[in-house]
């Protein structure tokens, strides 16, 4: 019989190992999908990638197609959601003290935002792209830009509860209509906060699937018109890495390490920003 | 309570009660506010000094569940009669509070955004607003030099200094402050006391203050609030050296509070 | 000397007021229009294998597009037992990583260290599901899987469930990628709840001498056991959505095996693969239905979630 006080110290040491085990078990997987981000896809980008549209079977090409798709998608879908999120945010930090709307759309945002992004897509699908018929980059718009405004409504929110009470309270005592308030000073206030925000959420967008498959589709060729289907990095990544083509393959490893750079900067950025102005408030 | 000795009264306060949900925070308050004299509110904390001060210009109105009920007159309208225009009842009463609110602007945008909301200036007209509005702040000197700087990068004292520019710069009749120096170091204070003596030239202004050495030597009258109750009010030679009540005898000389 | 106030402004500005708060208010109810727009045109799309199958779609194995047969069993059933593998792995890692982040890590590198983890939640699914399809499982399935054929498929009861094919796809290997992919952001929520703790608290455990696994477990733990719930519904809520990851290399075969080393299907996999492929209309009806399925099952979930993080705001509210 182990006297009590070993047996603790055993516990805790084991328990403490266990951690650091776990920190290390979580770092050992991101290592390990960069790694092979790197070595995959490095030797697969070449200047064709980025002037090239994607090939038929056989041939050689690149991802310019989907490199612009994907972001001519993900900057109509935030500039889309962005203002509608903004505003909603808004009316719950700003207006929401009072009444039924401010907590059920808190509630109903929540549900939106751990939604199935593929759920997104089947609904755009049903109301869009079944009513005119053809899969369309309107439609992938469409469908990123519902995946924004949760997000950015609830940053919005968050950051503007962050703003003290006391500012709202000095631009009232100056007589100030609360429209003035609301858009010269907390939002003002708030401004660094909500970027960094709609920055997650722009990460978040250009990495998105599962809404793009039933929406904007896919095209093999260099397409402008939004009214088409529209080629784009994820769903171009997905067929190509589900084909059987080694070139394809490649070009997917490729496709997969632009979005994996493209996303983490724009998370790390995200966040530098964010800092930064925490520290000079 | 000895308010007959206020021949000129600005804001005369007639039976207000306050209500934070169903707590009564104050109870049947009376008073008058003299005109272009500074009146101190003084008390221990959670006395109700800041709320009242804060039914003025109704500021307590942006939270729910606060209410006030009796009348508060000013100019001879009830400021808390429901149809009275919020916005218009504080442009008319101005306010700075226990913390610098400098707005994320520049130093020169902080003082015109109140300006800008009721009236139509010219270029020069706003400078010279600006100006004068720094200037009676004491703040001109300092930042003459920087006003497209950020009004966020001065110094707390500084900060606080502007925030009186910017309430003064609107010329309200009536000008509260909350605490005005209790987040400065003593410099600042005695900067910001210096213009509060200036101020009362031109304004009518109430303050509140934790300090009672700060009330001795700002205020014309004062006022001793105590759990919701105005227990005495009057001269502040008066107060301070001959109180009729034991509470507020007690309070001054630090036997309690 | 006080200014005269211009009524006309005065009134301009009411105006402007109510308009931009209704402005903000519409946006709000937009929010409200959208969830009712997505379950209405969900319900409207799936009316047609609604009214073929009824709840029997619900318990039906069956899936034969040729001879338009259709239910949703196997799916529902690939969709919970990955998300609860997944979860199982993830739970105790994510505790393990709050656990190193809160109380061990050397201050230099606890922001850092955060940020990483962070970053793995940033990583897009469909990297998680080509590194899952060339790399994880073809390791998995020549090295780990054996294994387990050998060493747990041969035991009484639990055996079933790890024999079969070493073929590396197949529910197991989605679990672990899916479990990969949640534990940051449960450690991430838990993180957040077990640095809310009182440091007074944990001083005061402290100083009677406990040990931190001790502080961890009996005080921080029981402590914040709502938000940790909230935290852990949230990764499940995730889990049950989760399509990319899912897709590569879950296997999509419709079949119920006992093995989790088979391959098998998932709601959101199913829909990732068959749905821009579907003929006829029950076809596409079911498979919408299933996109109604897993709605309503993460609504529930997140609900509950939800309600665990209010109770716990709640709490913090009184003590405050």
């Amino acid at each position: 019989m182990m006297d009590l006080y070993t047996r603790r110290r055993l516990i805790n040491s084991a328990g403490l190992t266990i951690a650091i085990l776990a920190m290390a078990f979580g770092l050992f997987w991101l290592c390990w999908i960069l790694w092979t981000l790197l070595d995959h896809g490095l030797p697969a980008l070449s200047a064709t990638v980025f002037t090239q549209s994607t090939p038929p079977p056989g041939s050689t090409g690149g991802l310019s197609n989907a490199i612009f798709g994907s972001i001519i998608m993900t900057i109509t879908g935030t500039l889309i959601g962005t203002p509608i999120g903004i505003l909603a945010g808004t009316y719950l930090a700003e207006f929401g003290q009072r009444g039924w709307l401010a907590p059920v759309t808190r509630f109903i945002n929540d549900v939106l935002l751990s939604a199935p992004s593929i759920v997104i897509g089947l609904f755009v699908y049903e109301v869009y792209v079944v009513q005119i018929k053809h899969f369309s980059g309107w439609a992938g718009t469409a469908a990123l830009a519902i995946i924004v405004i949760p997000i950015v409504i609830r940053t919005t929110e968050n950051m503007l509860k962050l703003v003290p009470a006391t500012l709202r309270e000095a631009a009232a005592a100056l007589g100030a209509p609360q429209w003035k308030i609301i858009n010269f000073v907390t939002l003002r206030a708030a401004r660094a906060g909500i970027i960094t925000g709609v920055m997650l959420a722009i990460a978040r967008i250009s990495g998105e699937t599962a809404p793009l498959l039933f929406t904007s589709l896919n095209n093999q060729f260099w397409n402008d018109n939004m009214n088409q289907p529209m080629a784009n990095l994820p769903v171009v990544i997905f067929q190509f890495a589900m084909s059987p083509y080694e070139d394809w393959q490649n070009l997917a490893w490729a496709g997969a390490l632009l979005i994996t750079i493209s996303v983490l900067t724009l998370n790390i950025l995200a966040r530098v920003l964010f800092r930064q102005s925490a520290s000079t408030h | 309570m000895n308010v007959e000795n206020i021949s000129d009264s600005r804001v005369s306060v007639k039976n207000l009660n306050f209500f934070y949900g169903k707590y009564r925070a104050l109870k049947d308050i009376n008073l008058e506010i003299a005109d272009k004299k500074v009146t101190a509110f003084i008390g221990p904390s959670g006395c109700g000094k800041s709320t009242l001060l804060r039914t003025f210009n109704r500021m307590y109105q942006l939270y729910p569940n606060q209410t006030a009920t009796g009348a508060i007159m000013l100019d001879g309208d009830n400021v808390l009669d429901k149809n009275q225009d919020l916005n218009k009842l504080r442009a008319k009463v101005g306010m700075v509070f226990q913390k610098p609110t400098p707005f994320p602007m520049s130093i020169y945008d902080n003082i015109a955004f109140g300006v800008k909301l009721y009236q139509n200036l010219s270029k020069n007209d706003m400078d010279e607003r600006v100006e004068w509005a720094l200037k009676k702040a004491a703040l001109w000197n300092e930042v003459k030099d920087k006003l497209k700087q950020s009004g966020m990068g001065l110094s707390g004292g500084q900060q606080q200094r502007l925030c009186i520019a910017r309430a003064i710069a609107v010329k309200p009749e009536v000008l509260l402050l909350d605490e005005p120096t209790s987040a400065l170091d003593p410099i600042s204070t005695a900067h910001i006391e210096k213009l509060i003596d200036e101020l009362k030239e031109d304004f009518t202004i109430v303050i509140v203050t934790h300090n009672m050495q700060q009330a001795a030597r700002v205020s014309d009258y004062t006022a001793y609030m105590y759990l919701g109750d105005l227990i005495e009010f009057g001269d502040t030679s008066t107060v301070f050296t001959n109180p009729k009540r034991q509470e507020t005898e007690d309070y001054i000389t630090g036997r309690f509070g | 000397m006080p200014i005269r106030l211009h009524d006309a402004r005065l009134k301009r500005q009411t105006i402007l007021d109510t308009l931009f708060r209704n402005l903000t208010r519409l946006a709000a109810l937009g929010v409200l229009a959208l969830l009712a727009a997505i379950l209405g045109s969900l319900i409207i799309g799936s009316m047609p294998a609604i009214h073929a199958f009824g709840f029997g779609f619900l318990v039906n194995p069956e899936w034969d597009p040729v001879n338009d047969q259709f239910g949703a069993l196997i799916p529902i059933i690939g969709t919970l037992i990955t998300s609860v593998i997944a979860l199982s792995i993830a739970i105790p890692v994510s505790f393990g990583i709050a656990l190193f982040l809160t109380e061990l890590s050397p201050r230099v590198l606890r922001r850092p260290l955060g940020v990483a983890i962070e970053l793995l939640a940033g990583i897009p699914s469909i990297i998680y599901g080509m590194w899952g399809l060339f790399v994880f499982a073809p390791l998995f399935g020549d090295h780990v899987e054996p294994w387990l054929n050998q060493h747990i498929g041969t035991l009484p009861y639990v055996g079933p469930f790890f024999s079969g094919p070493p073929m590396g796809i197949g529910i197991l290997t989605a679990s672990i990628i899916l479990a990969i992919m949640v534990i940051p952001f449960i450690a991430s929520v838990m993180r957040d709840v077990f640095d809310v703790v009182p440091t007074l608290l944990k001083e005061s455990a402290y100083g009677l001498g406990s040990t931190t696994w001790e502080v961890m477990w009996s005080i921080v733990l029981p402590y914040t056991k709502v938000g940790v719930a909230g935290g852990i519904m949230l990764g499940l809520g995730r889990a049950l959505g989760e399509t990319m990851a899912v897709t590569f290399v879950i296997g999509n075969a419709h079949e119920l095996t006992k093995s989790l080393l088979n391959p098998g299907n998932s709601i959101s996999s199913a829909l990732a693969n068959e749905f821009t492929e579907a003929f006829g209309e029950l076809y596409t009806a079911s498979l919408i239905e299933l996109g109604l399925i897993l709605f309503f099952i993460t609504f529930v979930v997140l609900s509950l979630a939800r309600y665990m993080l209010y109770k716990l705001g709640q709490r913090e509210g009184k003590a405050a």
